[in-house]
């Protein structure tokens, strides 16, 4: 049976992981190798790199980055920010990342997803969606571009369906409502996008307890869950919440 | 030495990496004279069957004689699928036919990609999970699977609501659906007993 995978995310700026991590152990804790074999050890499924900065400059520094990871880390990772070309995405999968993750671009142009898609395989194209609940339309929500920074009129259920149509193979779902919270996933947001699409959606954004994580595989028919505080903070080891989620029932890689 | 083919496709080098680490020289090329003198062949694939078959060109020939000539070859992901007669992803492509079966579309009535990771039960004849037990959790990420017609292949599967071909040998073919090279310890394992079979060749 197929597991439900634990992803911690990790954010990069200048080839850094920044956003407050707090390991005890590490010699540096914004190294990206070290970071990523650490949570690969604790058992983590999948890890996700975000070059926040996603600057022609940093564009160098993330290949570099994802080199060096993947001559380390023996597990699938995605690497997401700015990326917009299939062309870059090439030179990521090339240089070890597993798959690539593609926001704003795709909402510019949906061909992206197609033409990385029949080049690469639709497993290696992650659409990312950050979406905000509608203040106008309740049960809905507005997808937003840019880091979450620039609004759009389009609804964000009906663009993984569409995303989907167009290539992408599985869809990292953001809740900016809910993203740094860690009051939880935004479960009805989550559960109306898995429901949507045939192709996995990765819940992310509010996960502040082992609890939160089950809602969104349960209530929100997550296949994945991703999360950054919890984690960085050692609030919860990643042994713990895999633990946490096989005893409730739900099949887990332990 | 080992060879990982070198066909322009996605991720070729973490392939590298992992035999790398398992401190296992290895050489990604696309030298046919380099591939023919080989102690064993690594064919890697993360791309669409079509492009990947396409890239390969006539190295593809070139693999399937020396595979038939008895040089261990090991195919990953689309790389096992490139072992199959053909695959209907993107269009019908013919594969190198070194195993009898074709690649088809995972069934409808589940998510697809099937992706991520799940259980394998381990044949004990099977000699890429030699030292594992009898079975363990691999990364998968496709969307086409192999539908396996040759009796002479000896097949693991894994569960996917239905069997699902996790992998292969037919006698010195081998091939996993899964990502060994990403497959964490157990994965390492993976590719430290395809590195065995290749040295037991004395080459």
């Amino acid at each position: 049976m197929l597991t439900r995978r634990i992803i911690p995310c990790l954010d990069v700026k200048d080839g850094r992981v920044v956003k407050g991590v707090h390991f005890v152990n590490l010699r540096d804790a914004g190294d990206p190798v070290e970071l990523g074999s650490r949570y690969s050890e604790d058992g983590a499924d999948e890890l996700v790199f975000l070059d926040i900065t996603a600057t022609l400059r940093s564009r160098k520094t993330i290949v570099e980055l994802v080199q060096k990871v993947a001559e380390n880390v023996f597990i699938p990772f995605t690497v997401g920010g700015g990326i917009n070309s299939v062309e870059q995405m090439d030179e990521l999968l090339r240089s070890g990342a597993e798959k690539c993750s593609v926001n704003t671009a795709a909402v510019k142009n949906p061909d992206i997803l197609t033409k990385a898609a029949q080049r690469f395989g639709n497993q290696c194209v992650v659409l990312a969606i950050d979406a905000r609940r509608s203040k106008t339309k309740a049960g809905h929500w507005q997808v937003t571009v840019k880091a979450g920074t620039e609004a759009t009129d389009i609804d964000a259920v009906e663009w993984a369906v569409e995303g989907a149509k167009h290539g992408a193979g599985e869809i990292l779902l953001t809740s900016m409502d809910a993203d740094g919270t860690q009051k939880g996933y935004d479960i009805e947001l989550t559960r109306a996008v898995a429901d949507a699409v045939g192709i996995p959606v990765i819940a992310s954004g509010g996960a502040g307890t082992l609890e939160h994580l089950y809602d969104a595989v349960v209530k929100g028919h997550a296949e994945a869950v991703l999360m950054a505080s919890i984690t960085h903070f050692e609030s919860y080891t990643i042994t713990q919440m895999k633990e946490y989620l096989r005893d409730r029932g739900i099949a887990v890689n332990l | 030495m080992l060879v990982v083919i070198d066909y322009n496709v996605g991720n070729v080098k973490s392939v590298c990496n992992a035999f790398d680490h398992l401190g296992c020289p290895v050489e990604l090329s696309c030298d046919r004279r380099k591939i023919e003198t080989a102690s064993a062949l690594v064919l890697p694939g993360v791309a669409a069957f079509g492009f990947a078959v396409n890239a390969l060109g006539s190295l593809g020939s070139v693999i399937k004689d020396l595979a038939l000539g008895g040089k261990p070859l090991l195919g990953i992901c689309v790389g096992f699928q490139m072992l199959f007669d053909r695959s209907s992803e993107f269009g019908a492509h013919n594969g190198l036919g070194l195993v009898s079966g074709d690649v088809v579309a995972i069934p409808p009535g589940r998510v697809i990609p099937h992706m991520g990771w799940n259980k394998v039960i381990l044949p004990k004849d099977m000699a890429l999970f030699e030292g594992l037990g009898s079975e363990k959790y691999f990364y998968f990420a496709h969307s086409f699977c192999a539908n396996v017609t040759d009796k002479s292949a000896k097949v693991a599967y894994t569960d996917y609501g239905f069997k699902l071909p996790a992998s292969i040998q037919k006698g010195n073919v081998y091939g996993t659906q899964f990502h060994p090279e990403k497959s964490s310890q157990q994965g390492l394992q993976v590719l430290r007993n395809f590195a065995q079979i290749a040295n037991g060749r004395g080459n």
